[in-house]
């Protein structure tokens, strides 16, 4: 059994009681929302007369359904903007605050937290949505929930759950050139298996990880739940507080130096002891891409599509699945692959600094022929700071779309879908069968600079050697700049 | 559909035929694919389970095939489940008549959400559940009767599987504090009491 590591201590300190049968009462100290999973949980609470116990530790806004075009009220989709309205009766009529379109704080749940301020180490977050495991990034213990459990938390600020194991995956050496988070944990997963972490809470921890920057760290604890980590969490250090310092949500003057002593100490220490532990040399890692219908089903891009003979027994069921459905055959080079729609985006990767990778690539570059390709930020403050860049225009330059801030092509919840068997190139988190909204539609999963490689390559390409090419008009290095830190006031 | 009504109270036994769904890693995407999220209740949601692997399948998926039109027991193999937190997924189950899965793994958060509704998911390992899937899809008629406390399925011809179920979820079943929120709200001091010692919500003051 785990002790002393980070998980433990911040699970003790939330813990509200012991319930019968075994489970833990546990506070939820931050509770986002979003139009898709909390609907029938304010129906619910209607229907057992119940309020929302602490309105002012929720905090909703509007992300899988929204239009990337045009954002104009109300929607085309007289279904999508039903929700919306939903989301927006439920908040008035309880006191929770949303951050709706056009109020310069809307985004992807997973991206407006984090860069508000909200999510702060040492804090229990959950959300309806899995993909809350990002916000582990900041040493908190984040994860997704159900909608009857979006109702529990409504109704009590607490949950009933059960305590994890923890797994700590050790990551020696450095990421090389072309080389990013998104691959790094591509190819965990590849390595452990989607249903590995099943139980399990990772930590992330070693070199490799110390040298992640927050953004890359979210990207990395993102994806946790597709190795079936209901959570996963990087220890706070200096990096997650330079990150939080400034932001509209987070402690300021002599409370932000008491804070942070308190983070400090929440790490897991040199005592500390866990259920298992992996280690990996990120130095080994090559840009990774998914080949089949699992976020599992990773090669190196300068891998061949693995053979039945070269998988365990039991893997070989779903790959020879995915060689139908993805008409992928055994043995075939990943490279040159031909793509037809690139996306660039999601929870995952629709952050300032992948913004930034991708156009490093796009840069004096154009879209291939018959290739659709379009950016779409992960919230207004991405989009505005992006567009304060020009990446905006580099983009359009390059023969990209750049859309309106929306969870967009990862779950094909608003207009933009894959059509029939189009293959595309998704910096998002899921490859599984009929996600990008097409029942027959196709995802490779990448890094965005990997996207941006196949864009303007026409078909599945190494973004190593892009990056080492010469380009016009001159220069292909990508800009070192600092994340972006605000100074705003949170309020309603 | 002739559907049941939902669980309420202590969940003992669930009894009728069952319905084999082979393959692993059974994302709940393939459950019910995101455009059937666009609703603000679960109502339809039961018509719309596993749609486009039905519409794939033309008639063919065990979902759609008489003999196990009004099972109550989905035998399926390892990480059912996995992929989006969506509750839309075993409420489509519980909708189309699903009452109990029994399968080798378990995806974390669907497990939770089928426990949430009062729909319980044991497990056996790999050996049995084959053999159990088999035994099904060769006598698709045969009535089962499983029973939570014991942890077994029996079928009426007199045979019996042992599975897997851990005592926390047993508990909450038998008990019927599945639906944990009455629990939760009654703790409200202790609650305070907890909110009153974390440091992010008092200013980071250490007294």
């Amino acid at each position: 059994m785990s002790a002393g590591t980070l998980y433990d201590k911040v699970w003790e300190l939330h813990r509200v009681a012991d319930l019968p049968g075994g489970s833990t009462q546990l506070f939820i100290g931050l509770h986002l929302i979003h139009e898709v999973t909390s609907p029938q949980a304010f129906a619910a609470l209607r229907d057992l007369g119940l309020g929302v116990r602490h309105p002012e530790r929720t905090v909703a806004t509007v992300d899988h359904i929204v239009p990337t075009t045009s954002q104009a009220r109300p929607f085309a989709d007289s279904l999508a903007e039903a929700m919306l309205q939903s989301l927006e009766r439920n908040c008035a009529e309880h006191g929770i605050t949303l951050h709706g379109l056009g109020s310069g704080r809307q985004g992807i749940v997973h991206v407006i937290a984090p860069e508000l301020g909200l999510t702060q180490p040492g804090m229990t977050v959950a959300c309806g949505d899995s993909h809350t495991s990002t916000h582990g990034a900041f040493g908190a213990i984040a994860f997704g929930i159900g909608t009857s459990q979006v109702r529990d938390v409504l109704a009590s600020q607490s949950l009933s759950m059960n305590k994890l194991k923890v797994r700590r995956i050790w990551v020696d050496g450095q990421l090389q050139g072309g080389v990013y988070a998104k691959d790094l944990i591509l190819h965990i997963i590849r390595t452990l298996g989607v249903k590995g972490g099943v139980g399990f809470a990772y930590e992330f921890a070693g070199p490799a990880i110390e040298a992640l920057s927050m953004e890359e760290r979210m990207t990395l604890c993102n994806m946790a739940i597709e190795g079936g980590a209901r959570c996963g969490y990087v220890n706070p250090d200096a990096t997650t507080f330079a990150y939080l310092q400034g932001r509209p949500c987070a402690p300021a003057g002599e409370a932000w130096q008491r804070a942070v002593a308190w983070w400090s100490g929440l790490a897991s220490g040199p005592e500390a002891s866990f259920d298992d532990e992996v280690r990996f040399d990120a130095t080994a890692i090559a840009p990774t891409v998914t080949w089949g219908i699992t976020p599992g089903q990773g090669i190196g891009v300068d891998e061949a599509v693995p053979t039945p003979e070269q998988l365990d027994a039991d893997e070989r069921p779903i790959a020879a699945e995915a060689y139908r459905y993805m008409d992928l055959q055994p043995g075939i080079p990943i490279a040159g692959v031909p793509i037809d729609v690139c996306f660039i985006g999601s929870c995952t990767n629709g952050r300032l600094s992948d913004l930034r990778a991708a156009a490093a690539v796009a840069r004096g570059r154009h879209v291939a022929e018959g290739i659709r390709a379009f950016v779409v930020p992960g919230s207004e403050q991405v989009a505005r700071a992006a567009e304060a860049e020009g990446l905006d225009q580099l983009f359009r330059a390059a023969g990209f779309e750049w859309r309106e801030p929306g969870c967009s092509m990862c779950l094909a919840m608003n207009p933009d879908r894959l059509e029939g068997r189009q293959i595309s190139a998704s910096s998002s988190n899921r490859n599984f069968k009929g996600r990008q909204g097409s029942a027959s539609g196709r995802t490779l999963l990448m890094s965005p600079a990997m996207v941006a490689a196949a864009a303007v390559s026409g078909h599945v390409a190494d973004v190593r050697r892009l990056l080492a090419a010469p380009t016009s008009p001159v220069g292909t290095a990508p800009e070192v700049l600092s994340e972006p830190v605000l100074s705003a006031a949170c309020q309603p | 559909m002739n559907v049941p009504s939902f669980p309420i109270g202590p969940v003992r036994s669930v009894e009728g035929t069952a319905v084999v769904l082979s393959g692993d890693d059974i994302d709940t995407d393939r459950i019910i694919p995101a455009r059937f999220l666009k609703c603000v209740t679960f109502g339809g949601l039961g018509e719309q389970v596993f749609a486009d692997d039905r519409l794939e399948r033309g008639g063919a998926h065990p979902f759609d095939l008489p003999e196990h039109q009004g099972a109550r027991i989905l035998l399926v193999n390892r990480n059912f489940g996995c992929g989006s937190s969506r509750e839309h997924a075993p409420q489509a189950l519980m909708r189309w008549g699903i009452r109990a899965l029994l399968g080798e793994s378990f995806a974390e958060i669907f497990f939770g959400n089928c426990l949430a509704l009062g729909i319980p998911c044991l497990q056996a390992p790999h050996g049995r559940i084959k053999a159990l899937q088999s035994f099904v899809e060769a006598n698709p008629s045969t009535a089962f009767r499983l029973e939570v406390d014991a942890a077994r399925l029996h079928s009426g011809d007199g045979q019996a599987w042992p599975l897997d179920l851990a005592p926390g979820p047993r508990q909450m079943l038998l008990s019927g504090q599945w639906d944990a929120t009455g629990q939760l709200v009654s703790h409200d001091r202790e609650l305070l009491d907890t909110a009153a010692r974390l440091p992010y919500l008092n200013a980071f003051s250490t007294d």
